[in-house]
């Protein structure tokens, strides 16, 4: 059932962007709906942060229309104390400390400034608020522009590749922080290359490619979509090529990875499978049908692998 | 618009650059004062091009300002720089985007960081004028200069004048600094571009094209300051200047309106 427009912190339709002759975006549509984590993913190039910067009123839309929190992206002013962001990577003043840079933006966006530390501490710069910017290692200058992108206690969240940079504690850091702000409220549109994190926590995904949304909705429904693989695995590894045999005949298509048969079907053949291989006198050790993971579902449909 | 001002604020009043630029103000200030006074039997000139200032004249209620006058140059040259990088750094720093979020009203943020940098322009000349006034007391004794008439009212009143001039000359030259900043979005080729025209090109132009110097932005600037010279009129150099200004202003505002922020 599609959502009231009230119910949306963000809605595209038909936007598009052109420079010259190259369509950046290209008719993009797509809702976000209020309270969530949605995922933006699409290989380098393919529009992510050019949509981003139309959502934030730094570029002009060469076509199409959208809003964000119930307003025209036409008059971002109406919006922006609203939301908070991070695009194209943090940027800040380098012969600032990370204080007096959050200091800058909360008295320019009136902000409290009295929130700075706090801000600091939650995302683990607390220690390094009076080092200047330029001393910073990537890490701790992408944790200070998600300090920034919370200085306005944001109802929408915009961030583009907001873990980049991050060790594998920082990234999980950032995965919590963003999932406990959905939690209160806070909707979340957030692009990464980190396709895990991204199914960690995102309960809806666009998908651009070349431009081009490919696909807009709940993850779950996109994985659903895609053809489940049964996974395999022979007690006598020389049975596995019988097994692949098998499933041909069957009609399903397989292929051995390692010492595990992967043969594309549904959840529920996995059991006419077990049967075949049974009365073939293939002694299984493993039987587990499995969905396609966000990164297998994202190279099948953009050929960022190829 | 007022906290886009208190927001640049805080990030001019940083030590380096507010120390760094009013030692730079005391230092030429002083220093062009002290030649004035220092070199005053000098047969080649102790005033701004070679001019000769002489005792008759800084004994006049007007010569407690002309030190100050004649920095005024070096002063525009300042508040061009600091201008032109203030402004041009948010694009190498890409932190025009971080603005532009939080006040998407560009003309308005526009506004307001000329208007701080303006004040910052404003403690410049004031400091200038300060130092200014005290080397030529200071010096007027070894240069034999009489200073009877530096404390009448007139003089006060020259010194207001004077002051009013050099602080439109100082905010013209940073307005040029700041549509060269928002034009070529480097601060180095703004500032590189600036300071070769106004020292090089429109000297050159001076020398080799006759009347050329009355319609140069950067000499009329300082005919400004001065208050009119050898060059043009006060209000001549007042209105080539303002249309040079509004010019720059309008096409400089546009293109920041309209253009897309992709860095």
């Amino acid at each position: 059932m599609p959502l009231e427009a009230q119910e949306l912190a963000i809605s595209v339709t038909d936007l598009t962007k052109n420079y010259g002759e190259r369509a950046a975006v290209s008719h993009a549509n797509f809702d976000v709906p209020m309270g969530t984590v949605c995922g933006f993913v699409g290989p380098n190039g393919s529009g992510k942060t050019t949509t981003m910067r139309m959502l934030l009123g730094l570029i002009s839309p060469s076509g199409g229309n959208g809003k964000v929190l119930g307003q025209p992206i036409s008059d971002p002013a109406k919006y922006l104390d609203r939301v908070g962001s991070m695009i194209e990577g943090p940027a800040f003043y380098p012969s600032l400390s990370g204080a007096e840079n959050l200091r800058v933006l909360a008295t320019l966006g009136g902000h409290s400034v009295n929130q700075v530390q706090a801000l600091l501490d939650r995302v683990g710069l607390g220690d390094r608020a009076k080092s200047k910017y330029k001393t910073y290692s990537l890490g701790m200058k992408q944790r200070l522009g998600i300090a920034a992108a919370l200085l306005p206690n944001p109802q929408l969240l915009i961030l583009d590749e907001p873990t980049n940079g991050l060790d594998p504690a920082g990234i999980q850091e950032i995965r919590d922080l963003l999932r406990s702000l959905a939690n209160d409220g806070t909707t979340v549109f957030v692009s990464s290359h980190l396709l895990a994190e991204i199914e960690m926590i995102s309960d809806s995904l666009v998908m651009l490619r070349q431009g081009e949304v490919i696909f807009a909705g709940k993850t779950q429904d996109l994985l659903l979509q895609q053809q489940p693989t049964i996974l395999a695995r022979s007690e006598d590894p020389k049975d596995l090529l019988r097994l692949v045999q098998i499933a041909r005949e069957a009609g399903h298509e397989g292929s051995i990875i390692g010492s595990v048969a992967h043969i594309l079907g549904p959840r529920e053949w996995a059991s006419t499978l077990n049967k075949l291989a049974f009365e073939a006198g293939i002694t299984l050790a493993q039987l587990s049908p499995v969905l396609p993971s966000l990164e297998e579902t994202f190279f099948e449909m953009t050929g960022a692998g190829e | 618009m007022i906290r886009v001002f208190f927001a640049e604020w805080r990030k001019l009043r940083r030590p380096v650059l507010f120390f760094g630029t009013m030692f730079a103000v005391v230092g030429f200030t002083g220093l062009i004062t002290s030649l004035l006074f220092l070199m005053i039997d000098s047969t080649r000139g102790n005033g701004r091009e070679g001019q000769i200032i002489n005792r008759m004249t800084l004994e006049l209620p007007h010569g407690l300002s002309v030190g100050f006058s004649s920095a005024a140059g070096f002063l525009g040259l300042i508040a061009l720089c600091v201008f032109a990088s203030q402004t041009a750094q948010e694009y190498t720093h890409g932190t025009l985007r971080n603005l532009l979020v939080r006040q998407p009203r560009r003309l308005t943020l526009l506004a307001g960081k000329f208007l701080s940098m303006c004040l910052f322009a404003l403690i410049s000349v004031i400091l200038s004028a300060i130092v200014s006034v005290g080397f030529a007391f200071a010096l007027s004794g070894k240069a034999k200069v009489v200073t009877t008439a530096w404390s009448t009212s007139a003089a006060r009143t020259s010194l207001m004048h004077t002051f009013v001039n050099v602080l439109i000359s100082v905010i013209a030259f940073g307005t040029i600094g700041m549509i060269l900043g928002l034009l070529l979005r480097s601060p180095i080729t703004a500032i590189s571009i600036g300071v070769a025209w106004l020292l090089v090109v429109e000297n050159i132009l001076a020398a080799t094209v006759k009347h050329s110097a009355q319609w140069m932005p950067g000499s009329m600037a300082n005919t400004v300051a001065t208050g009119g010279d050898v060059n043009a009129s006060y209000s001549h150099a007042l209105w080539v200047l303002s249309a040079y200004l509004a010019v720059g202003v309008l096409v400089a505002g546009y293109l920041f309106r309209r253009r897309d922020v992709t860095n």
